[in-house]
């Protein structure tokens, strides 16, 4: 294909169409507003949707940690605009407890949910898979378009959880029972409730779609040549990320419907001997286990947390290589870690409930099997690592936020050996020093992928590239604000300071953190503030950017750069593309890179 | 009216932000593309190597600046091997942190793009990566190794000699039964709470065990030096019995009862001299999200020597007692009292 052919926008290129014939490509030249932008089918567009919705959630959790953050960092001042805006939630400028509960559970659903899982493998599964497997678009595009209005649903349901008189869900994100089964133990876990579940069960629904429709797309519609070991470390990780979904989410989906049968059918599930000091009522309930609960629900808890980071792995992974100008370091090892993480994922639930009262010889095999997680995860920091050893770095805003990402991943990573071993959880249990480790390795890195992933295909996404200065600006903030608020609260986390608390003026031993709670305040502010420079960014230069003008801007081995700047339903005018080679091959015999579609020439060196 | 100035204020460093780099983009278009390349990875070059520095310094800063606020010394036996196990920890993921961020960005430094430079084409090498399995393999084995050493210790069951004591979470506080005269708890049933009654916790009355049973809201009273089982209930929802100074935890779940064990170190009015702080006291602390008063369910835990564990205990009207106000007659105090001294003396 000519360069000359690529730089045609997206209406000339339907001029070649007839030469093949397939069907969804073929329609294109009849889309209409509706089913271009609304209800498309284009996997294309489908990761938009994903990626605008998500940043949508992103700034409203963001807001919400903002607010919660005032909260902590001036407990006695108060602040009468708030009144204003919320109402009787922040009564006399203050907010309530009620409300901050409500605003740490949603910021955590949301965040982890809609965005870092929506807003992320949504985004990029959908985007990238087809055009790095060398597809036309998902094994079916109507499937994939449900997964998308099934999130748009599940995001109504749960905003408008947010307007209900008494209130959204407040039981934290895990949403206990049985204080998130009874209505009469928190204005929360009324209609709020419901609400939440809701939400959450149509939540499920849209992953399981795009879940399956990612792993047979990845199975089945791999273009010629492209063998499973020739496929970017992204797909592998988009692939055992769909993967984990599948397997997990359908056991949160029962512990919802067992809840919700606990909230209205009467059954006891989660209840056991209750006596609520609300009513002076003792419930009938008996037998039931809240424990149960919890198992129902980690069981999918800890493979989310690398359903959220696997994505980001994959694509740090291959913007690291491109922009090192090298291979990524050893390639296998990096799917048989993958590989490893995902099998392991499923087996250490259990340490998130080491202080329940869970037999201690149980909790000795996740005690074990949590520990054993840090082998993949230290190989693939190893192996990025020796990525951009003696490489030729560019640092663009994609490779600084992949290095950010490592250097987040390595930190909190670490400190998950902390809480992985069981005897240091009996003290840091549901302190601040979890959740210091879950923000930088999970939050916080993932956002750092997602940044990363955003900033390297923005281009193929819009045919623009995002401005950078923001993002330098935006880069530079982030990193540091994110190293300033949450390295601390490892201190707090180490003097036993627990979670969820609004105020600790009646603490003794928790009250002498005033000024650095203040501090991380201010500095989350500054930090949600520059998100949203790069949200500005973001949808200015959808409009604005400066143009693409080559077809690979980044000198990249991989399929989606072998596709018009522009490219329509359908992704590749002509034929798809034949693979010849792994994904990888940078630097190699003096070569800058080797595109993937190029034949193995006779003379070239084997590694 | 600030707060209008403030998003003013906000909006201008906005607007100032974005035409700064409006501005740099057609700059870089004059300049040309390569040459502002060049500029921007030697300057975001730098910076990886500056944060690195900096970075570094800030840690040992934020180290100096918080260390005498975090983990005052452990009040219990427990508290000590946790504390043993947490420096453990820290030395070896602390050699591991510095060593990775020191190679990342030193890495990133010096490998910036240089038009002298190729890359240096490595795909794999087998040998390194059997290095790199195999090595955070043998450190995680002693960390597995002393965490689940320590594990088994603080999780084994409690001394035979051990005071019984049992706590029960309610939405917002704590309850504390000590089992009286006959060292058994008798039975409750949680249909029979009454707390108009002040059967708080649902006792039985038909077992006589309970009868002598000590129900309280007070405190939790426990002897120095003497191992403490503590039984751990909830009434309602999930709470957490959290004991920082002794480094201890445990969820009190409705349904299923719990335990916990350990052996205080120093009294409270030890601890007050040793922190220097005269209104010192042990906080229970709830850990586990349970409603909107979770941030102020606070109980309070009282380390005594045995003599003023006995005297506290005698002291105590048992909850039948309070509950049947008509059927037990006041005991005269001076009895009581003569027996606790008795005690004391012995």
């Amino acid at each position: 294909m000519s360069n000359e052919a690529t730089l045609h926008g997206h209406s000339e290129v339907t001029t070649t169409h007839d030469v093949h014939h397939d069907e969804h490509h073929g329609h294109h030249h009849k889309e209409t507003f509706i089913t271009k932008y609304v209800f498309s089918q284009d996997h294309k567009m489908i990761a938009k949707q994903f990626l605008i919705t998500g940043i949508i959630w992103a700034i409203i959790g963001g807001l919400f940690s903002v607010l919660f953050r005032l909260q902590l960092g001036y407990p006695d001042q108060s602040f009468p605009i708030l009144e204003d805006i919320l109402g009787k939630w922040a009564a006399g400028g203050k907010i309530q407890p009620e409300f901050y509960y409500a605003l740490v559970t949603m910021h955590g659903t949301v965040l982890v949910f809609f965005v870092l899982t929506a807003g992320l493998s949504g985004t990029f599964a959908n985007f990238l898979i087809p055009l790095q497997v060398g597809a036309r678009d998902m094994a079916s595009p109507f499937m994939n378009m449900l997964s998308y209005w099934f999130f748009f649903i599940a995001s109504m349901v749960m905003i408008s959880s947010l307007f209900v008189q008494t209130g959204p869900a407040s039981g934290g994100w895990t949403s206990y029972p049985p204080l998130s089964a009874l209505g009469d133990a928190s204005e929360g876990s009324k209609v709020g409730m419901d609400l939440w579940l809701v939400s959450m069960a149509l939540f499920v629904v849209s992953s399981l779609l795009g879940g399956l429709n990612y792993v047979s797309t990845i199975l089945n519609m791999r273009t010629k040549g492209m063998s499973m070991t020739r496929m970017p470390l992204t797909v592998w990780a988009l692939f055992f990320t769909a993967v984990l979904g599948i397997l997990s989410f359908p056991v949160l989906f029962s512990g919802f419907i067992l809840l919700l049968f606990d909230r209205h059918a009467g059954t006891s599930f989660y209840l056991s001997d209750i006596f609520l000091a609300s009513t002076q009522k003792a419930l009938p309930n008996e037998g039931g286990s809240a424990i149960l609960y919890q198992h129902l629900f980690w069981f999918l808890g800890h493979p989310e947390v690398y359903i959220i980071l696997l994505p980001a792995m994959g694509m740090v992974s291959e913007i690291l290589s491109t922009n090192a100008r090298k291979p990524i370091f050893g390639y296998m090892a990096m799917i048989a870690s993958m590989f490893a993480i995902c099998v392991l994922a499923f087996l250490v639930w259990a340490h998130h409930m080491f202080v329940t009262g869970l037999n201690p010889f149980l909790g000795s095999f996740f005690v074990l099997l949590t520990l054993l997680i840090a082998v993949p995860s230290a190989i693939k920091v190893f192996n990025w690592l020796t990525t951009i050893w003696r490489g030729n770095l560019r640092f663009t805003p994609a490779m600084l936020f992949s290095l950010g990402f490592v250097s987040m991943f390595i930190s909190g990573g670490l400190t998950g050996i902390f809480v992985g071993n069981s005897t240091l959880d009996i003290h840091l249990h549901d302190t601040y020093f979890v959740i210091a480790h879950f923000h930088i390795v999970m939050g916080v890195a993932s956002f750092f992928g997602m940044f990363a992933g955003v900033y390297h295909w923005f281009p193929k996404m819009y045919g623009r590239y995002l401005n950078n200065t923001l993002a330098y600006i935006h880069f530079w903030i982030t990193l540091v604000g994110a190293y300033l608020i949450f390295w601390p609260m490892h201190y707090q986390g180490l003097a036993g300071v627990p979670r969820r608390y609004l105020d600790f003026s009646g603490w003794a031993s928790f009250n002498q953190f005033d000024g650095l709670n203040r501090f991380i305040s201010i500095v989350s502010i500054i930090v949600f503030a520059t998100q949203l420079l790069f949200v500005f960014n973001f949808f200015y230069s959808i409009f604005k950017g400066r143009r693409v003008t080559t077809q690979n801007p980044w000198g990249s081995a991989t399929l989606e750069w072998t596709t018009p700047i522009r490219p329509g339903h359908g992704n590749w005018d002509g034929e798809i593309p034949e693979v010849h080679r792994w994904a990888y091959d940078y630097g190699k015999d003096g070569r800058e890179f080797i595109s993937q579609t190029e034949p193995v020439g006779a003379n070239e060196s084997k590694h | 009216m600030s707060t209008l100035l403030i998003i003013a204020i906000l909006l201008l460093g906005f607007i100032v932000v974005f035409q700064i780099a409006k501005a740099s983009e057609y700059v870089s278009v004059l300049k040309g593309e390569k040459k502002t390349f060049e500029q921007n990875n030697r300057i975001n070059g730098f910076l990886l190597l500056a944060f690195l520095i900096v970075g570094l310094i800030g840690v040992y800063w934020c180290n100096e600046l918080f260390k005498g606020k975090i983990l005052g010394e452990a009040a219990s036996d427990h508290g000590e091997k946790i504390d043993t196990m947490l420096y453990i920890t820290i030395a070896i993921t602390g050699i591991v942190f510095l060593v990775t961020q020191i190679l990342l960005f030193v890495f990133a430094f010096k490998y910036q793009y240089s038009e002298k430079r190729t890359a240096f084409y490595y795909p794999h090498n087998n040998k390194l990566e059997v290095i790199w399995t195999v090595v955070p393999a043998i450190a995680l084995t002693v960390l597995v190794g002393f965490g689940l050493y320590y594990w088994f210790k603080i999780t084994g069951d409690a001394p035979k000699e051990a005071n019984v004591v049992e706590i029960t979470g309610k939405q917002f506080g704590w309850i504390y039964r000590y089992p009286g005269k006959d060292k058994v708890f008798g039975k409750k049933y949680y249909k029979d709470i009454d707390e108009g009654q002040l059967n708080q916790l649902g006792l039985k009355w038909d077992d006589k065990a309970s009868h002598d049973d000590i129900v309280t809201n007070e405190a939790l009273y426990m002897v120095v030096g003497k191992p403490v089982k503590l039984v751990i209930n909830s009434r309602d929802v999930v709470h957490d019995v959290g004991l920082v100074h002794f480094r201890m935890k445990m969820d009190a779940v409705p349904g299923t009862p719990t335990t916990m064990w350990f052996t205080p170190k120093y009294t409270t009015a030890e601890m007050k001299e040793k922190t220097g702080n005269p209104d010192f006291e042990y906080e229970i602390s709830c850990d586990q999200m349970c409603g909107k008063g979770h941030f102020s369910m606070k109980g309070i835990v009282k380390v005594v020597s045995n003599a003023e564990y006995i005297l506290w205990l005698a002291k105590q009207k048992t909850n039948y007692a309070m509950s049947h106000p008509e059927e037990v007659k006041p005991a005269p105090a001076a009895t009581a009292d003569s027996t606790v001294t008795a005690a004391v003396n012995n």
